[in-house]
């Protein structure tokens, strides 16, 4: 398929639809449990759904010759939400989420339904993706590996390990994507390491394809994708805010982790439906 | 047991197109050379990037390839630690983690070269499992066996260079999981691996001398233990010695005192260990087991072989 193609037949307006039911879904199942990472789920959103829905190819039978990776594991609210949707969990998984009866965790475990690597602990899904991507080109079956990381994941050195063997191995079929919501734990990532922004620049002198876009325009993302030269692993640094679509959850560290009371919820189910109305 | 290694490896792989060998740094000896020329979209170097290199086995192991992360035993455990817990154990995949030249063998590059902790340390990890062959031809059965298991990580600790062959007259074949009698006597019986070996084949030499009827046994597979092979060993010979290239917690001797224990074994029973030090002399392999205290006049004269 060509990228006009692909690009063609993207529906921008479909995804705004499903991303707002996806960050629905995610704030129903906070109702559940205490915590569960809405801030970073929602600042991937758009990021997530594009890969799945834009850029994987889907067989028939719902298979992919595609991989995803959730390397910042922590933000996997979000592909858990487009994992039922598509019917590969099931609501009684979504329903038992961090319950002892369930199977899904605040992470990726490898074995469940639609998860192909084991994540949470950072810096570890991009090294997985350059082995996942060589055993692809080895075989040759044009399998490409999507991997979202965090920005504070991007601080690992392992990271840049993965980096650096990505470009050395001249493995084009790794597309990258870092979440770069300027947030982690302790503040802001950017005040962290004020000299390693902006990212780009760092990605391109190891080698990379590289690209920075609004993380949360679907239509950018998937412009940026399939539009890029190839020959090189790409990386998309998606400038995102974190808490996206609920005010009082924007750029507030603590909806790193928390899950809204009654009220809170009711007000961010409000302001979800406004914005996309 | 470095060249038994790369030959076992490169007939490995050519009998199983998904084996690959991702390196760090280190230098192709024998057959691995044969194998890079011959299989280059096979054989990665990582460069000194640990972490990568098992991180990268463990993609090519999710996509169903059997991958060996092969370079000196420090850096492919203790360096890439958590790659190994998180990316190998919990996920089970099944990859090969080559320790080369565990132990003291490198003995004048100093304590961050040294291997004393390993057999612990991956012993503890869930799934992991752990063989240490004890000369050239333990190696190429073992090197062989992970070349086409599917049951999980695998450490593999071996040598150096220029073992001698041990078992070459042993009573056992080599089998996973098993103890391996290379020698069988009713009298003392000495449990050992890898290749400090050669102490416990020069120490039944002296107990044969003695008139003694001596077995040797190879631990080679330390995860998961033959657990009843060893009980066995206690219970059936009234001295049992274990001599052990690593540190006293952890290893084969604690283990054989747990087992000692749980089955009430009635023998004697004498380790002989690393010391739980880092010791800062330098010298051959020989010196540096000698100022472990793991000398073979020192065990002999503790077990009555002298």
């Amino acid at each position: 398929m060509s990228a006009e193609m692909r690009l063609n037949s993207f529906d921008v307006a479909a995804a705004r639809r499903r991303c707002l039911k996806f960050r629905k879904r995610i704030l129903d199942v906070s109702q559940q449990v205490s915590a569960l990472h809405i801030g970073s789920a929602y600042s991937c959103t758009e990021i997530v759904d594009c890969i799945y829905h834009g850029l994987m190819r889907r067989a028939p039978d719902g298979t992919s010759p595609d991989t995803f990776v959730m390397s910042k594991g922590h933000g996997c609210m979000i592909q858990y939400a487009i994992l039922e949707d598509l019917g590969v969990l099931g609501r009684a998984d979504m329903d038992a989420y961090c319950k002892p009866n369930g199977v899904l965790g605040c992470h990726p475990d490898y074995g469940n339904p639609g998860i192909e690597a084991s994540t949470g602990s950072l810096g570890h899904g991009l090294s997985m993706s350059v082995g996942m991507a060589l055993a692809e080109r080895g075989r040759g079956t044009g399998g490409v590996i999507y991997v979202v990381l965090s920005d504070g994941e991007v601080q690992e050195g392992s990271t840049w390990e993965a980096i650096l063997m990505a470009s050395s191995l001249g493995l084009d079929n790794v597309i990258a994507f870092v979440d770069n919501n300027d947030f982690q734990s302790l503040g802001r990532t950017s005040e962290t390491h004020p000299s390693f922004y902006p990212l780009t620049d760092k990605f391109a002198a190891f080698g990379w394809e590289t690209v920075e876009v609004d993380g949360h325009d679907a239509g950018a993302i998937f412009r940026a994708v399939t539009t890029r030269r190839g020959g090189k692993p790409f990386m998309l640094v998606a400038k995102t805010v974190k808490g996206k679509g609920v005010s009082y959850m924007e750029n507030v560290p603590i909806w790193h982790y928390r899950s809204p009371n009654p009220k809170e919820y009711a007000q961010a189910l409000a302001e979800l439906e406004a914005a996309t109305s | 047991m470095r060249n038994s290694f790369a030959e076992a490896l490169y007939k490995g792989a050519q009998a199983n197109p998904d084996v690959y060998v991702v390196v760090a740094d280190i230098s192709p000896a024998g057959s691995m050379g044969k194998f890079r020329d011959q299989y280059p979209e096979r054989f990665i170097n990582v460069g000194v990037a640990e972490q990568s290199m098992i991180g990268i086995c463990a993609g090519l192991a999710l996509k169903g390839c059997q991958p060996f992360a092969y370079t000196i035993a420090t850096f492919s455990l203790y360096r890439p630690f958590e790659m190994v817990r998180d990316d190998l154990c919990y996920q089970n995949l099944p990859v090969t983690v080559v320790g080369m030249g565990a132990g003291v063998i490198y003995s004048t590059l100093g304590g961050t070269h040294h291997t004393q902790e390993d057999i612990a340390i991956a012993g503890a990890l869930p799934n992991m499992q752990i063989i240490a062959p004890c000369d050239p031809a333990e190696c190429t059965e073992a090197t062989l066996h992970c070349a086409e298991q599917r049951r999980g990580p695998v450490y593999l600790r071996l040598g150096k260079a220029g073992e001698p062959v041990y078992t070459d007259k042993a009573v056992d074949p080599w089998i996973f999981g098993r103890l391996r009698y290379i020698r069988r006597g009713s009298d003392v019986c000495i449990l050992s691996y890898g290749i400090i070996m050669q102490k416990a084949m020069q120490l039944a030499e002296r107990f044969a001398a003695q008139g003694k009827s001596v077995s040797v046994v190879s631990c080679h597979t330390l995860k998961p233990l033959d657990v009843d092979g060893i009980a066995a060993a206690l219970h059936r010979h009234r001295q049992v010695i274990v001599i052990e290239e690593h540190a006293p917690e952890g290893g084969l001797a604690s283990r054989t005192k747990e087992i000692a224990w749980d089955t009430k074994a009635p023998c004697r029973l004498d380790t002989f260990t690393l010391k739980d030090a880092f010791i800062h002399n330098y010298g051959s392999h020989d010196d540096l087991l000698a100022a472990h205290g793991l000398d073979l006049a020192r065990i002999a004269s503790i077990v009555g072989a002298a």
